[in-house]
């Protein structure tokens, strides 16, 4: 009586909803092998219903079944039906606008402390590295490298300086320079979040090496009075990526704090809020770098006048101020 | 239920292993799915075929970058090298992110593995953690992997920075190895983990498919000797058919239940002892007692 009655449930579960699983498996396998699009409006109405048939196959199987094989069966069905059911469901695209019309701005509004921060500690820089290199040039080999200093160090002459700041010959060299300098700062300021979790140590150092950087160059071109040409030149495009560096580093910034002090929570939890707040700040951070390298590509060899040049960098840095910092209407739905 | 706690038992030693690869995830139905953390060789292989790609598509990008620079001369050298850089570019930073936050959810190395990334709250995959687990590999897995490059092509043969990157990397790349989840660096800050979802296939169920049932019949003494876990190690000998375990297995329980005398091949032996004890176990499992191996004595 009792043996039939074990015989009954486990084996009459299996026959009663065998077709189901198999159905639900075709379906999510063509989903995965795809994509969720492939699927027919009858496939989508059915799979709920048939992730939670599975589902409480699974709670029945584990209740009164034995069969290994079924029991891990069904276990790696519900996961895989599960994360196709309450994966991601919005389009790409409705993401890609929700992420510029409201999560890039929030999460850079979330940084402000970290952007003053770092914003200082790169200005620090700036002045550092221009005070080094004009109380004495030999600085000038050990805070810019070769490969960035493009022939322009302190060997070269007035007139070639000049031409590094308005020929227009050679466009097409430049642009590769443009395209170098843009993968450069992308990994720069990559760099300089991903090492905020050594306690921003890492990061305080690269914003302060990338300004000495530019205040080195700064001393160089206005030891031969090209100092406020040199200044434009910088501005049309470096308004935004020296902002993009910044922001990458206030990144960084905000992961290392947030180890160091944690607060109540656990330094783990800490670090993941941060961490994930920090990373959308981050692919924001790499749209502005983007931005910069068509501006420095193309803007640059475009417009010689030097307070056009002035002209747009101060008009770019207001931009990005009022994407980011103006208040705007809170968001319903 | 009391349970003895014998060091010597395979039977807890196996779930206590099983304990340790296992994390909860209760669905909004109220199902805990049981997620298996991925261990380190699957991530190893996931990575390594995703990098394999990436390196293939590194050389089609030279390629293409070579091709043009041949066929257009000096005119379309610029265009090229811009190629070449932006490509590259890319290639390095969105291979992962994209393909994790695509259709598809995965990227190539871990579909193929069967593994996934999940966020650890049991909540949804957001895009910035995507984001931030893959911008940690940068510090991870390039920067040692390009500074040990730039070291060695340079030749200058300083040891000591070599030794640096190579603890750099090290304690990187066995850092899942030294924690219980065998999160990386990446997962540590995105708050995600990686799971296994592999594809099983349901083969048939080993009893209830015979015409006639089988002549054997075991007396419960018999039946008592053995537990769930003792069961289902049977049924994977079963299901897998070699003919030399089908002995070995079928000469210890004979042995252990004192059936010799049971005249049938091993196989058919051991067809009728997995159908009975089964039976019993799932029949006791029905009044709420599981019998977890053969030491889980009431």
């Amino acid at each position: 009586m009792s043996s039939r009655l074990a015989d009954a449930s486990a084996r009459d579960l299996r026959a009663a909803r065998e077709e189901d699983w198999r159905r639900l498996e075709r379906i999510v396998v063509r989903a995965e092998r795809k994509s969720p699009r492939a699927l027919s409006d009858e496939d989508l109405m059915e799979l709920p219903v048939l992730y939670r048939s599975a589902l409480s196959s699974l709670s029945v199987a584990r209740e009164t079944s034995l069969d290994l094989e079924l029991i891990t069966y069904l276990e790696g069905l519900c996961a895989r039906a599960y994360f196709f059911v309450y994966g991601v469901r919005t389009s790409p695209w409705r993401r890609f606008a929700r992420f510029f019309a409201h999560d890039w701005p929030a999460a850079v509004r979330g940084l402000w402390r970290e952007t003053l921060v770092a914003g200082g500690l790169m200005i620090i820089g700036i002045l550092v590295g221009y005070f080094l290199v004009a109380a004495d040039p030999i600085w000038y080999d050990s805070l810019v490298p070769g490969d960035m200093a493009g022939g322009r160090d302190f060997n070269a002459t007035t007139e070639s300086l000049r031409k590094t700041l308005y020929d227009t010959h050679g466009v097409s060299m430049l642009t590769i320079f443009a395209t170098f300098l843009f993968t450069h700062n992308s990994q720069v300021s990559i760099l300089a979040f991903a090492l905020g979790f050594a306690f921003g140590v890492p990061t305080i150092l690269l914003l302060i090496i990338q300004g000495g950087m530019a205040g080195a160059m700064l001393a160089l071109f206005a030891k031969h009075g090209l100092g406020v040409q040199f200044a434009g030149w910088i501005m049309i495009h470096g308004s935004t990526e020296l902002f993009a560096i910044t922001l990458a580093g206030a990144a960084g910034l905000s992961i290392g704090w947030s180890v160091v002090f944690p607060g109540e929570e656990s330094r783990l939890v800490s670090a993941t809020r941060s961490g994930k707040a920090a990373g959308t700040a981050m692919a924001g951070v790499i749209v502005m770098l983007m931005v910069a390298g068509l501006l420095e590509g193309l803007g640059r060899q475009l417009i010689l006048n030097d307070a056009m040049r002035y002209g747009i960098g101060v008009t770019m840095l207001i931009l990005w101020f009022a994407f980011f910092y103006l208040p705007r209407a809170e968001r319903h739905g | 239920m009391a349970r003895s706690a014998k060091p010597a038992n395979y039977a807890a030693f196996h779930r206590e292993q099983e304990r340790r690869v296992r994390r909860t995830l209760i669905t909004p139905e109220g199902v805990d799915l049981s997620l298996r953390i991925a261990d380190a060789g699957q991530r190893a292989g996931a990575f390594m075929l995703d990098f394999l790609i990436i390196i293939l598509g590194l050389v089609a990008l030279t390629l293409i970058a070579l091709g043009l620079l041949f066929a257009g001369g000096i005119a379309t050298g610029p265009a090229a090298l811009i190629i070449w850089l932006l490509g590259w570019f890319l290639l390095r930073n969105f291979y992962f992110v994209l393909m994790a936050m695509g259709a598809r959810a995965a990227t190539f190395g871990k579909r193929t593995i069967g593994i996934r990334v999940v966020a650890r709250s049991g909540a949804r995959l957001t895009a910035d953690a995507v984001i931030a687990r893959n911008l940690m590999r940068e510090v991870e897995f390039y920067l040692p992997i390009s500074f040990l490059i730039a070291n060695a092509a340079q030749d200058t043969g300083d040891s000591l920075a070599t030794l640096a990157g190579l603890g750099w990397a090290g304690i990187f790349l066995f850092f899942p190895l030294f924690n219980r989840d065998r999160l990386r660096a990446g997962d540590l800050l995105a708050g995600t983990w990686v799971v296994q979802t592999p594809r099983r296939s349901l083969g048939r169920d080993l009893i209830g498919h015979k015409a006639s049932p089988s002549s054997v019949h075991f007396t419960d003494e018999q039946l008592d000797a053995y537990g769930a876990f003792e069961l289902q190690t049977l049924e994977q000998v079963l299901r897998s058919g070699q003919g030399e375990s089908i002995a070995t297995v079928a000469d210890t329980i004979r042995g252990k239940i004192q059936a010799w005398d049971v005249n049938v091949s091993d196989a058919e032996f051991l067809n009728a002892y997995y159908e009975a004890l089964r039976n019993r176990l799932e029949r006791k499992l029905l009044f709420g007692k599981r019998r977890l191996d053969k030491f889980d004595r009431e």
